[in-house]
């Protein structure tokens, strides 16, 4: 076994080697521009981009003209909601989204809110999931979009896609997906759930970074976006700008190779992720997992370890990468807003680890991350001033704190 | 974001973890920081009542790594010194022993904060003992 381990498959993925095989032409012989239509080198570029184009249509059911390539899923994020927006506003102003979306949807929103678009943030249970009551109730003849995570990044939970794209489509309003995590994992086709907009990103399913798209509908009903870069009119006007070839190859065949293996790939995770999780809870008190076991994706356990800190926790484990809801690790010093979403207190999001399975993990390495958790868990609890109380009877919530 | 040597060594080898008996009159204890914060620092000190030298520290710390060090550093440096000479650590003396990032100075605030409270607590159990009030 090889250290240190990489356990953070949602923040990001190894490119897979033969993704990279598939690529390496394109940096070098193939380089051609697959906008120059006058010559062999723009021919060859542009018959690889429309080659990958249908790669990746063919992994969520929609046709290779839908597929637009983007710089990744912030991007995409951002045409869905700001495209929509502005092109639909003679429909409407209103927007529903969730409380635990990505920050490209939220910050994306909250862009629009300053420019007079009214947005509904629907709040999830304990399991991370919406209700479609709610959903429904949120809907008026202003709403034009919603925009619904296919499943999260840090809890994996698995959003009911399907039931909300019945919804929006008796309604006549678009949806928007954000399958950047689900992709390649759960099986997703756009006209069984009727979805309108999808963005996806390569570097999540072993293909390179900087590359991403946008799957648009274009019939039944044919959705338009405002272009939020413009020059050129690449991508059916929506996304202007060369194409990255090497990028949009390594992404299709990233797509092609989760097409077919997507099924013995996640009967593996399964096995490996339940083999982690049973290490870990049957050796530990005081340890939840955060989401729904039952909607999630089958690579991801989000754990939180009561009366730990999330980044000492992590700083016990220097040769595994992981990471945590705990604010010690993000740029706003604040807890992870999606456990907070789910009412998970303040204290637990401090402590909690998510583990991301991926292709090149293996039995021994999950049996090492166990074994260092529990280790690390037990070494600090002993550190702790609140595990102390606990065991003394103190219940930590009605104590006192002097807060700053 | 990198941990300094020095911080990862009293991470990994925590001086000084462990509980006095609060209930002594001669401990004072100082808790300081909230749960939800992620940041729980109990320290305590055993004075020397004759003489008012620190004879012993502990600590017991929830937080980051540099919330561990910080207090397990202050406990080392608590050890042996007068009540005023404890109260003349300042938490950028830590900043600078540790090099704590900026985003990380918070711990050591904590940590003289932590210092101050044991320290009062120890005072207000001597005044008390003393019969003054």
């Amino acid at each position: 076994m090889k250290l240190p381990i990489y356990m953070d498959n949602h923040a990001t993925t190894p490119l897979d080697p033969r993704v990279l095989a598939a690529m390496m032409p394109y940096f070098t012989d193939k380089f051609g521009n697959a906008a120059s239509r006058n010559h062999s080198f723009g021919w060859e570029a542009e018959e690889a981009v429309e080659n990958g184009r249908k790669q990746v249509a063919d992994l969520i059911g929609a046709t290779a003209k839908e597929i637009i390539f983007t710089s990744g899923a912030t991007e995409s994020d951002n045409i869905a909601l700001k495209g929509a927006a502005e092109m639909y506003a003679e429909k409407g102003n209103h927007i529903i989204t969730t409380a635990i979306e990505h920050k490209a949807i939220l910050d994306s929103a909250s862009w629009l809110e300053q420019r007079n678009i009214r947005v509904t943030y629907l709040p999830v249970g304990r399991d991370g999931l919406i209700d479609l009551e709610q959903l429904e109730q949120a809907m008026t003849d202003r709403t034009i979009l919603v925009s619904v995570m296919a499943a999260n990044n840090e809890i994996g939970t698995v959003q009911p896609i399907r039931e909300i794209g019945a919804l929006t489509r008796k309604r006549g309003i678009l949806f928007h997906t954000d399958a950047v995590q689900a992709a390649g994992k759960i099986k997703l086709d756009v006209d069984d759930m009727n979805i309108d907009i999808m963005s996806l990103s390569a570097h999540k399913i072993y293909g390179p970074k900087g590359i991403g798209a946008l799957y648009v509908r274009r019939k039944g009903p044919r959705v338009r976006l405002t272009p939020v870069v413009h020059g050129g009119g690449h991508e059916r006007g929506m996304r202007s700008g060369t194409l990255n070839v090497p990028g949009i190859v390594g992404f299709g065949k990233a797509c092609e190779i989760c097409a077919k293996e997507m099924e013995s790939e996640n009967t593996r995770f399964r096995a490996l992720r339940d083999r982690l999780k049973e290490r870990i809870m049957s050796q530990l008190d005081e340890a939840y997992i955060n989401g729904s076991m039952e909607h999630r994706l089958p690579n991801n356990l989000n754990i939180s370890f009561a009366y730990v800190e999330g980044e000492s926790l992590m700083m016990g484990l220097k040769d595994v990468a992981l990471s945590s809801g705990s604010a010690c690790t993000s740029a706003s010093l604040e807890p992870s807003y999606v456990l907070k979403a789910l009412g998970v207190g303040e204290e637990l999001a401090h402590s909690s680890i998510r583990f991301g399975l991926g292709r090149f993990n293996t039995e021994e390495e999950v049996d090492y991350v166990a074994a260092k958790i529990v280790e690390n868990v037990k070494r600090l609890r002993e550190l702790s001033p609140l595990y102390e109380m606990a065991k003394e009877g103190v219940d930590v919530k009605s104590v006192n704190w002097a807060r700053k | 974001m990198a941990y300094s040597d020095k911080v990862i060594d009293h991470y990994q080898n925590p001086r000084n973890v462990g509980s006095l008996d609060k209930q002594a009159k001669n401990v004072g204890t100082g808790i300081v920081g909230a749960p939800e914060c992620g940041d729980v620092m109990k320290l305590q000190i055993q004075v020397d009542e004759k003489t008012g030298i620190v004879k012993d520290a502990k600590f017991k710390t929830f937080g980051c790594g540099s919330a561990i060090a910080s207090s397990s550093l202050a406990t080392e440096w608590l050890r042996g010194r007068s009540i005023t000479e404890a109260l003349a650590i300042k938490n950028i003396d830590i900043v600078e022993e540790l090099a704590l990032p900026p985003v990380k100075i918070h711990c050591s605030v904590l940590a003289e904060d932590a210092i101050k409270a044991a320290i009062a607590d120890y005072q207000r159990k001597q005044n008390n003992g003393n019969g003054s009030k």
